[in-house]
């Protein structure tokens, strides 16, 4: 009896889609952006020929993320998308549509990209295994470095947006993006977020905020409860 | 239909046709409880204990030293946690290495930290060796139980179990510390290495159905006569009241059977087997820059490759192998739910990158030739495919 399983784009376990006779961890659209990436940077692309790039992670955290940016100077819509990534097939498909998304439609501008969130990405790749939102997390981020480059070379340096980490506990030297990657990760509740983090231990004072930003970061990346 | 060739023998193996046709009968009519006291029970009851009588001859054990379990994990857990448990009066150090099976890992890790345990965990070395010397030099007057496994389920390296196990018996008599015993989770051994306890000088090992052709769900654990173990369950009396609950009747005849075959055939299998690892490895490293076989070179199974392609991800190279038909596995985080890379590639002092873009490959009964020759000729453009996606160069001091 064959198998029945649908996509799932929710929390739980692994996307599991019926290919034909065969078992597949993720969406056809995943798929087929895996097996046919767009828009990557091509080994004979010449970098002067872009005016912003951007770069997120290290191999040394399993992803590596470059995007490469042409950018119209007189409108500000992003005209090309290059990417390369060292990554599994989530990442290297979040990174393909990413591409698409920004590009299409004669390109979104530098301030509605830096609006694009990594649901959105995913929404438009029919979900992802929960385990493996963090790969789309990294390409709106390197989206976002690339958005800052352009900004900063082109000397518009009011509109280059910091993404500093916020210190929440000073004491066990967590800071937001611990909990947001903890919440990534799966981490729901205060207490799942505390085994992860150990935010707040010794320093209950700082309770009320970390509860505000679980809740955040649960809305931004798995929609409202 | 597409070519399926399948190359994972390590995470588990099919069912040999011999031992599904032992298993049935126990399965359709032969359904009674071994415990019962009628002729249906009964009919388990002695399969059983042929069964027990095979596997413990096999072992160059006694009877009484079978115990049966549901797999590796429960059996490497009941000997670290049962003999730990039961015997911690006598000393609370326990001695394992960096590149255990998680079973065996984990089950020290909560010991250490609940259960006020300490735990050595031997480093080893590039090629994952550990040594006889690291051993004993690790051994204190409050060591109560070494566990060290046969062979490496990630990159195949066998491990000098006989010689540790000699060590630690001439230490125990120098000592008299009879309480210090000496466990190895043997599950990736069975199909190809010696399971003579008494050579190997072992006082507990872990066996598995499901890596020997036999059927999954049943397991066993060799516990040397004299031993005492807490049970990490409690119930009737089955297995000595140290692991109750109804017999898996047909899981047993099963890996009695498995455990048969694959001792009778391990030589010729090994014999046919090298070759082709042989020819795997080379063939990936003649036509593939920028590689490393992780493991001993020749301390290691024969049905083992792992190699690590540089500036990849494993994750997207087995999923683009798979489309190919080839059905292998990776170290690389993406695959594994903690999202932590293998700890066995990163205990062999490699860094993530390494780690990442690992993939093992693992021979079998099935395996041809003609599959190695489809996989050496598969994997260049791919790897090429994705190389030309990736930012990173690895340091070539990992690859040279």
């Amino acid at each position: 009896m064959p198998l029945q399983s649908r996509p799932i784009s929710g929390t739980q376990g692994d996307v599991t889609t019926k290919d034909g006779a065969q078992s597949w961890f993720y969406t056809d659209v995943v798929k087929d952006h895996f097996f046919h990436p767009r828009n990557f940077m091509l080994e004979s692309a010449i970098e002067s020929d872009y005016n912003a790039i951007g770069k997120v992670g290290s191999p040394a955290c399993g992803d590596e993320l470059r995007v490469w940016m042409k950018v119209d100077p007189v409108t500000e819509r992003i005209l090309e998308f290059r990417w390369r990534t060292f990554g599994c097939g989530s990442a290297i498909a979040s990174t393909s549509m990413a591409s698409m998304i920004v590009t299409e439609n004669g390109g979104m501008t530098l301030a509605q990209a830096r609006k694009l969130k990594p649901m959105d990405i995913m929404n438009r790749l029919g979900g992802l295994p929960a385990r493996k939102f963090h790969c789309s997390v990294l390409c709106d981020k390197a989206l976002r470095d690339a958005i800052n480059d352009y900004y900063r070379r082109t000397e518009q340096f009011d509109k280059m947006i910091a993404e500093a980490a916020r210190l929440i506990d000073p004491v066990a030297k967590v800071t937001d993006h611990d909990i947001e990657e903890a919440v990534l990760e799966g981490a729901h509740t205060l207490e799942r977020v505390q085994q992860k983090t150990k935010v707040g231990i010794g320093n209950p004072g700082c309770l009320p905020a970390v509860e505000e930003l679980i809740r955040f970061y649960k809305e931004k990346y798995f929609g409202a409860s | 239909m597409k070519r399926q060739v399948y190359l994972d023998h390590a995470a588990t193996t099919p069912l040999l046709p011999e031992v599904l046709e032992a298993m049935l009968p126990f399965l359709r009519e032969g359904y009674g409880n071994p415990s019962s006291f009628h002729s249906l029970g009964k009919i388990a009851k002695d399969a059983i204990d042929e069964a027990r009588c095979a596997i413990a001859e096999i072992l160059h054990a006694r009877e009484d030293e079978i115990l049966f379990t549901s797999g590796g994990t429960e059996s490497d857990n009941l000997a670290i946690l049962g003999y730990a448990r039961k015997n911690q009066g006598e000393g609370k150090h326990l001695i394992t290495t960096k590149l255990e099976h998680h079973a065996v890992l984990e089950a020290m890790r909560h010991l250490e930290k609940k259960e006020s345990f300490e735990v050595t965990y031997l480093e080893p070395d590039r090629d994952g060796l550990v040594s006889v010397e690291q051993v004993q030099s690790a051994l204190r007057p409050d060591t109560i139980l070494v566990s060290v496994m046969y062979a490496n389920n990630e990159i195949g390296t066998i491990e000098p179990i006989a010689e540790i196990g000699n060590r630690i018996q001439k230490w125990r008599e120098a000592h008299a510390r009879p309480v210090l015993k000496f466990h190895t989770d043997a599950c990736q051994a069975s199909a190809y290495l010696s399971l003579n306890t008494e050579k190997l000088h072992v006082d507990m090992m872990t066996l598995n159905g499901s890596k020997m052709y036999g059927p999954k769900g049943i397991g066993l654990l060799y516990v040397k006569r004299g031993i005492k173990l807490q049970p990490l369950q409690f119930g009737g009396a089955q297995e000595r009241a140290i692991r109750p609950g109804t017999e898996n009747v047909a899981g047993i005849i099963g890996m009695a059977k498995a455990l048969e075959i694959a001792q009778r055939d391990r030589e010729s299998e090994t014999a046919r087997l090298l070759p082709l690892r042989e020819a795997l490895v080379h063939g990936i490293q003649s036509s593939i820059t920028k590689t490393r076989l992780n493991g001993h070179i020749t301390q290691r199974l024969p049905n083992n490759v792992n190699i690590s392609f540089m500036d990849i991800e494993g994750e997207a190279l087995i999923l683009y192998l798979n489309e190919a038909g080839i059905y292998v596995s990776t170290g690389s985080a993406c695959t594994s739910a903690s999202l932590d890379p293998s700890h066995v590639i990163l205990a062999l002092g490699l860094p993530y990158e390494v780690a990442h873009g690992s993939v093992r490959f693992t021979l079998g009964r099935s395996t041809t030739k003609e599959d190695i020759e489809y996989v050496i000729q598969t994997l260049p453009p791919l790897v090429e495919k994705l190389r030309k996606l990736s930012p990173v160069n690895v340091d070539p001091k990992y690859y040279r």
